[in-house]
């Protein structure tokens, strides 16, 4: 038996199909993938994403330490509760995890994977050195992602009051707290919404209350659907220790400015780049019959080989969407190796879908 | 518990077939495969006219999950396939036994039913693949 989240009874009682995710039994639907991934399109629904890891920063130097351990610079985070997307990477310039930071009034608050979490703490832990801060993970806390575009007002109907008043408040990519509970206007989705950190304690009553107000509970194989139409990364899949931001579609995260910022990774990135990127995460898109996935074989004629990192059947599109690592020099079309056959595909720059709509060229 | 009717027979690789009156073989998936999937989103089906063998691939079924070969549990010339299942794959989740059919064979021998699985012997299969 694999660890539970506070909403596990609550998943039992929906319906929900468990499964094992990186040692957490979670729901991976509650009836239809598909059904769950046009609600969030179309309306509202949630996931129990209790499993991510939280945790809490501190300390006099907790700016001086980010700004060490990220690649993205969290001096960019001026007002009070933004985010910063970013990649935590090793010496060799791979990246160890992504993650989400907040600046809170106190120090930081980092979201990272589940899966990631024993050598993320040991990771963090070792480059505190000489560092004076002070890092809690806060595994007392819940998280409920509220997604779609109605996700925004069924949650202002269960959350009344002053987390209401914030939720009206909050811009894209910031999250702010009340009550002991913190509300995020991020996700993973593709859509506008919700994520909202809750005391344990709280979380079943919330879920049922979002239930009650008509939002639909949403399993993880909708969430992985979601993500890879936005174009959103899964770490392990489409990055990991072996591969650097710049050949993961990430290049965006490194704040290259200012110069002098000494970031672990930094000198092995800027001699990647020197010597030039050999590989690049792109979208791949099969708008015919078939559906692409993880491992598959690509073909770039003239050029060389790549494979799919994450693949699946893209239920708002009707047709199948990629991500995959190829030769920087790839063009505009290439070759999958699919069930014993080659079959042609379009190369597009993701995401495929933002809200609720086709976004690729 | 999925749904296991006693009137057809079985593979292990989870097809079921049905005798008809007129003496047809109609195949599809069991309820116990469909739920393995999760949501069918294409099927690949023979063509009408082809000849197929007994324990050899005869099509392809996709879900959002993986790809699934099919195979054919009887030998015979395909009379039908069910053309609903391009616009309606979901057809193969809701109703495995009923709408959600793959194709239609005319039976050349019917001693290939012999070793096919009864109700009881697929349900024995299942159960040993949940444990």
């Amino acid at each position: 038996m694999g660890n539970k989240t506070a909403l596990y009874d609550a998943h039992v009682a929906c319906g929900g199909k468990i499964v094992d995710f990186g040692g957490w039994d979670m729901p991976i639907h509650y009836g239809s993938q598909l059904e769950e991934h046009h609600v969030v399109r179309q309306a509202s629904g949630m996931f129990d994403v209790s499993h991510m890891t939280i945790v809490d920063l501190i300390g006099d130097d907790a700016k001086r330490y980010l700004q060490y351990l990220l690649a993205n610079d969290v001096d960019k985070l001026k007002d009070v509760g933004k985010a910063l997307y970013s990649g935590m990477l090793n010496e060799q310039g791979g990246v160890i995890d992504d993650l989400i930071v907040y600046n809170m009034p106190e120090g930081y608050r980092l979201v990272v994977n589940c899966g990631t979490r024993e050598k993320d703490l040991a990771w963090m832990n070792k480059q505190a050195d000489g560092f004076s801060i002070t890092l809690t993970e806060r595994p007392e806390l819940a998280m409920v992602a509220v997604q779609g575009p109605e996700a925004i007002a069924k949650t202002k109907q269960v959350l009344t009051g002053a987390k209401g008043d914030i939720i009206s408040a909050l811009k894209v990519f910031q999250g702010l707290e009340s009550g002991g509970w913190m509300l995020c206007r991020t996700g993973y989705t593709g859509e506008d919404g919700l994520e909202i950190i809750v005391p344990e304690e709280d979380v079943v009553t919330f879920w049922q209350q979002l239930q009650a107000a008509g939002v639909k509970p949403c399993g993880l194989g909708a969430r992985d659907t979601l993500r890879l139409e936005a174009g959103m990364n899964l770490y392990g899949s489409d990055m990991d220790e072996s591969i650097s931001p710049l050949q993961a579609n990430m290049g965006w995260t490194i704040a290259w400015q200012p110069v002098d910022r000494d970031f672990i990774g930094r000198s092995a990135l800027e001699a990647e780049k020197a010597s030039g990127v050999k590989t690049k995460l792109v979208g791949l898109v099969l708008e015919e019959r078939g559906v692409l996935r993880g491992h598959q074989k690509v073909i770039v004629e003239g050029i060389g080989e790549g494979e799919i990192t994450s693949g699946t059947f893209s239920p708002t599109l009707g047709y199948s969407v990629a991500m995959a690592r190829v030769p920087t020099a790839t063009a505009d079309t290439c070759s999958v190796e699919m069930r014993k056959k080659l079959q042609t595909v379009k190369v597009v720059a993701p995401p495929f879908v933002r809200n609720g709509a086709r976004v690729y060229k | 518990m999925s749904n296991i009717p006693g009137e057809l027979k079985y593979l292990s690789s989870h097809e079921w077939v049905r005798v008809e009156a007129d003496g047809t073989a109609t195949i599809g998936i069991t309820d116990h495969a469909q739920d393995l999937l999760g949501d069918v989103v294409f099927v690949e089906l023979p063509e009408v006219g082809a000849e197929i063998n007994s324990g050899e691939e005869a099509g392809v079924v996709e879900s959002v999950k993986a790809a699934s070969d099919i195979f054919s549990p009887v030998s015979g010339e395909v009379l039908a396939i069910n053309e609903a299942l391009e616009e309606s794959p979901d057809l193969v989740n809701n109703e495995p036994y009923e709408d959600g059919w793959f194709f239609k064979v005319k039976l050349t021998d019917e001693s290939d039913l012999e070793p096919l699985l009864d109700a009881d012997a697929y349900s024995a299969v299942c159960e040993a693949e949940d444990h």
